[in-house]
Order: C-alpha cells, then sequence, then structure tokens
C-alpha cells in the first residue's frame, strides 16, 4: 500500500513545497519548529487546501489540483491524532472512541458503535478507561484512546502529530514500544511527526527531514547520522 | 539577619509602597463600592412583606411580568438562532471584513437605548425606510409587541454576540480537525464540537443577553412605547407605578434585581463551582485507579 504526497501551499510566513512518497512503513517527519510539519499533516487531512499538487493515499486520489478533486476531511480515511492528542473534552472515553462510528451512521446503533469502541479500546489494552473522562487521563493514557479513536473506522493512512512529546520518560519508552508494535503489525502507511531520534530507530522509520517548507533529506536513522545534510540532522541524530 | 531567612526583602518593601498608595487609593474604592452596593440594599430594604403582597396584586404587576417573561424569551431565541452562526463566522474568519463586522455588531452597545429606539422608528415606522413596503402589506410595527421584541433584540444581542464569539475562538482547531478526519460532515463538527465545547461561554453569553433584553427601557420606550398588557414591560411597568403606587414598583423592581443577582450568581460562580467539581472528581478518580 503506497502513498504519495505532492504539495505546494502558501499559509501565512509558511512556504511549503513537499514532494514525499512511501509505502507501508512508518514516516518519521522530523524537522525544527516551524519547518512545516503539522501543516504538512494537516494539509493531508485535508483542513488546508494546497495551492497545487496530489495526494494519494493506496491508489486513492484525495486531492489534485489539476483534475479539481479535492475530498473533504471526512471522504479522506485519514486518521489524525494532534498534538495534545485532541480528545473531546465533552465526551467520555468510549463516546470519544466511538464518534467516528456514529458519524459514518454506523450500522447498528448508538450500542453497536459503543460496544465497537469499546473492543478497540480493548484491543489497545486500555478497556478499563472506557468509563472515564479524558480530562481523568494520564498523557499516556489520552494518547493510547486518540489512539484508538483515529484506528477504530480503519484509515488508510495514519497521521500522529508527536505523539510521544508530552509525555514523562518512563511512560514515554512504554508507549514507543507499544506504538512500534502496533505500526508494524498493523502495516499500513502513517506519518508520524517527532523530535526524538529514539523514536525514529524505534518504528524502524524512514526519517524525512523538514526544513523551511522543504524536504531536505531522508534516509534511515543510520544514514542521517553518517551523512547529516544539515547542523539540525546532525545534532538530532547525534552524528 | 537570620529572621530574614525566608521573608525576601524586595517584595515586602513593594508592598508597604504599595500600602501607602492604598490609603487613598482604597477609599475611593470604598465610595464606589458604597455607591454600587447601598442602593441595592435600599431597595431590599424599602418594602415591608405588606407592602410586597400589594405591589404584587397591583394590577400593573402580572401583565407586566408575563409580558416581559414572553417578549425576552422569544428575543433570546431569536438572538441565539441568528446569532451562533454569526459568532461562528466571526471566530474562524480571518478576513477584514470579519473584524468590521465584529465592530458594526458592538454598535448598540456604545449607542444610547433611546437613540436605538428612534433609529428603529427611522426603519420601521410609518415614515422609515421600510414604511411604505410594510404599510402595502398592512403590516404595522411600532407600539406593538413585535416592537418590544426588536428593541430587545438589537440592544442585547451584540453581549451574546461578543460572548458567543469569544467562546467559539477558544475551540482548538485540531478538535474540529479531528472530527472531520473521523467522518463528521461540517454541520456535524459544529454541533457535536465546537458548540458543546464552547457551551459554558455560549451560556454566559445567553445569560448576559437575556438580563439586557430583561431591563431594555430606553429603546422600547420610543419604538414601542408604554401600552399595559401590550408593550408594557417590567421597567415600562416600574416607570408608570411610580407616579400612582410606589408599592408596585418596588416590587416589581425587587424581582427585576432578584433575578440580576441570581444571573450574576450563575455566571460568576457557577463556572466556577463546576471547574472545583469536576477538579475533584478528577482526583477522586485519580485516587480510586491507584
Amino acid at each position: 500500500m503506497s502513498w504519495l504526497v505532492r504539495v505546494c501551499a502558501t499559509l501565512g510566513p509558511l512556504e511549503l513545497d513537499v514532494d514525499l512518497c512511501g509505502d507501508a512503513r512508518p514516516v518519521a517527519l522530523v524537522g525544527p519548529n516551524g519547518a512545516g510539519k503539522t501543516t504538512l499533516l494537516r494539509l493531508i487531512a485535508g483542513a488546508y487546501r494546497p495551492q497545487a499538487g496530489r495526494i494519494e493515499v493506496g491508489g486513492r486520489v484525495l486531492f489534485d489540483a489539476a483534475a479539481a478533486v479535492d475530498l473533504p476531511p471526512e471522504r479522506r480515511a485519514v486518521g489524525y491524532v494532534p498534538q495534545g492528542y485532541g480528545l473531546f473534552p465533552h465526551l467520555g472515553v468510549a463516546d470519544n472512541v466511538a464518534f467516528g462510528l456514529r458519524a459514518r451512521g454506523h450500522s447498528g446503533g448508538r450500542r453497536a458503535a459503543r460496544l465497537a469502541a469499546e473492543r478497540m479500546l480493548d484491543e489497545l489494552g486500555c478497556a478499563s478507561l472506557a468509563g472515564r473522562r479524558p480530562t481523568e487521563l494520564s498523557g499516556g493514557e489520552q494518547q493510547r484512546v486518540a489512539l484508538a479513536r483515529a484506528l477504530v473506522v480503519d484509515p488508510a493512512i495514519l497521521l500522529l502529530d508527536e505523539p510521544l512529546a508530552a509525555l514523562d520518560a518512563s511512560a514515554r519508552r512504554q508507549l514507543r514500544r507499544f506504538l512500534a508494535d502496533h505500526l508494524r503489525r498493523r502495516a499500513r502507511p502513517s506519518i508520524v511527526v517527532t523530535h526524538d531520534a529514539r523514536d525514529v530507530l524505534a518504528l524502524e522509520a524512514e526519517a524525512c527531514v523538514l526544513d523551511a517548507g522543504r524536504v531536505v533529506q531522508r534516509g534511515t536513522a543510520d544514514q542521517l547520522r553518517r551523512a547529516p545534510a544539515n547542523d539540525f540532522v546532525a545534532e538530532l541524530f547525534g552524528g | 539577619m537570620s529572621s530574614d531567612l525566608g521573608t525576601p526583602r524586595r517584595p515586602a518593601s513593594a508592598r508597604v509602597r504599595i500600602d501607602g498608595l492604598s490609603a487613598l487609593s482604597g477609599g475611593l474604592a470604598v465610595v464606589l463600592l458604597a455607591l454600587l452596593v447601598v442602593p441595592v440594599v435600599a431597595l431590599a430594604l424599602a418594602s415591608s412583606p405588606a407592602d410586597l403582597v400589594a405591589g404584587v396584586r397591583d394590577p400593573l404587576f402580572a401583565p407586566a411580568l408575563s409580558l416581559s417573561l414572553r417578549t425576552t424569551l422569544v428575543s433570546l431565541l431569536v438572538v441565539v438562532i441568528t446569532g451562533t452562526p454569526l459568532s461562528w463566522w466571526l471566530a474562524s474568519s480571518r478576513l477584514r471584513l470579519a473584524s468590521v463586522v465584529a465592530l458594526l455588531v458592538d454598535l448598540p452597545v456604545v449607542i444610547p437605548p433611546a437613540v436605538v429606539g428612534v433609529a428603529l422608528l427611522e426603519t420601521f415606522g410609518r415614515r422609515g425606510l421600510f414604511g411604505p413596503e410594510l404599510h402595502a402589506l398592512g403590516v404595522s410595527i411600532p407600539f406593538t409587541t413585535a416592537a418590544v421584541v426588536l428593541a430587545q433584540v438589537v440592544v442585547a444581542a451584540p453581549f451574546f454576540v461578543q460572548a458567543a464569539t469569544n467562546a467559539f475562538r477558544k475551540v482548538d482547531l485540531d478538535l474540529l480537525v479531528v472530527a472531520r478526519t473521523l467522518g463528521a460532515s461540517p454541520g456535524r463538527a459544529f454541533l457535536r464540537v465546537a458548540v458543546p465545547v464552547a457551551l459554558p461561554g455560549l451560556l454566559g453569553g445567553a445569560a448576559l443577553c437575556w438580563a439586557r433584553a430583561l431591563g431594555e427601557f430606553g429603546a422600547t420606550l420610543l419604538f414601542a412605547g408604554n401600552l399595559p398588557g401590550r408593550t408594557q414591560t417590567m421597567p415600562l411597568a416600574i416607570y408608570t407605578a411610580l407616579e400612582s403606587d410606589i408599592r408596585a414598583a418596588l416590587a416589581i423592581s425587587l424581582v427585576l434585581a432578584a433575578v440580576g443577582v441570581a444571573l450574576l450568581f450563575v455566571l460568576r460562580a457557577a463556572p466556577g463551582a463546576l471547574s472545583r467539581e469536576r477538579r475533584l472528581r478528577g482526583v477522586s478518580a485519580r485516587v480510586g485507579r491507584s
């Protein structure tokens, strides 16, 4: 299952000009603050409209400026987990996870959607959280719930914005392992924004360095460590 | 010098300097506070229970209360239905037009209510902007209950729109992006995510708006008149009662003041209590887990 993101977009001070493609292996998006990482995820999700380009996931065209194709976010089959997880504060954990099922008119109504949500939570090892409120969860728990919510509608591509940044060291280690396992088993495209070289290694991801809206280098953590394209890469991968 | 440990010097000396100022400023503050509070206390002390009963039985009281409740609920409904989409647009639009519109919405706040009344007459009155068209349709708005509602809507709407716009601005964009990627249409994302997340701010705005509509006097008097049962709302009934039976004026005043105090409590105390309660629930849940 392959994907392709070729976008040109000017959003405020940022000029994004990116040409990326990948397969089922995770891609780790790294780069300094303001490089356009979050913006790129939101462009793929359909929150912003690029001026030009084409976005394709698994042979399905989500956006094509030339062909005037621009699917709205709800038809893109994109799983988006923003920085800070974006759990709906007014809904309980189970209702957060069931949100996508209900929005899509899940067959079987409310109860079936809730059961499916609970199964998904169980699969991610957090069935016990179903009755909680998002405000009562630790960072790691919020991350798992956000992941369950994104995965329950079976997206074609998963976009994770700094999934481990807000966690303390031990939770980060634990969740990193969990995420690496899950992405490997799922074997579907995913793009993970991170500031941590250890994430790139653990996820066995191809790293893609974004700077000032452009891709400046791609490669495995090892390749980037040996031949860093700039100081940022050198510092990040400890070359 | 050991006595200085734990009490850093600078804050202490800073406090002394502020204390020096506060003798004067404190006195001024007390004068203002007295001006704000004493009249309300005086109002509460003004009537005996017997006077109150007499006031409530006054023929002015019941129709004015009923009219005020009916008209303010209709105008609140009109403001919420029309103001919510406007606020959403104001909160999410980056166009320069939006800031111009926000300024226009604030106009009735800075224009005196009596002037709003005259302006409404110049719009809907017989010789007003739409006068000929309305006359041709056989519709006459001034000095009707509809005029009361219109006056209340114009004067009170800015309070709701301001509060709702602020509340919508605080809704995290990512929440909406997530809702959309999960399959929600723009309308569903708005109703199921933006509105519930902004709800405390929306309710606060609605409460302020209702309070302002309930107290509307100037625009109503000029545009709708003071006709018992048709346009005589509670503030206008106070005005009339002062000339006949002050007990009725006091009774109506007390009702309006009590509503105001209740709304103030809901606006200021309730959100704090709510978040305290949420925190407590959160803490007990965390304790229960360990």
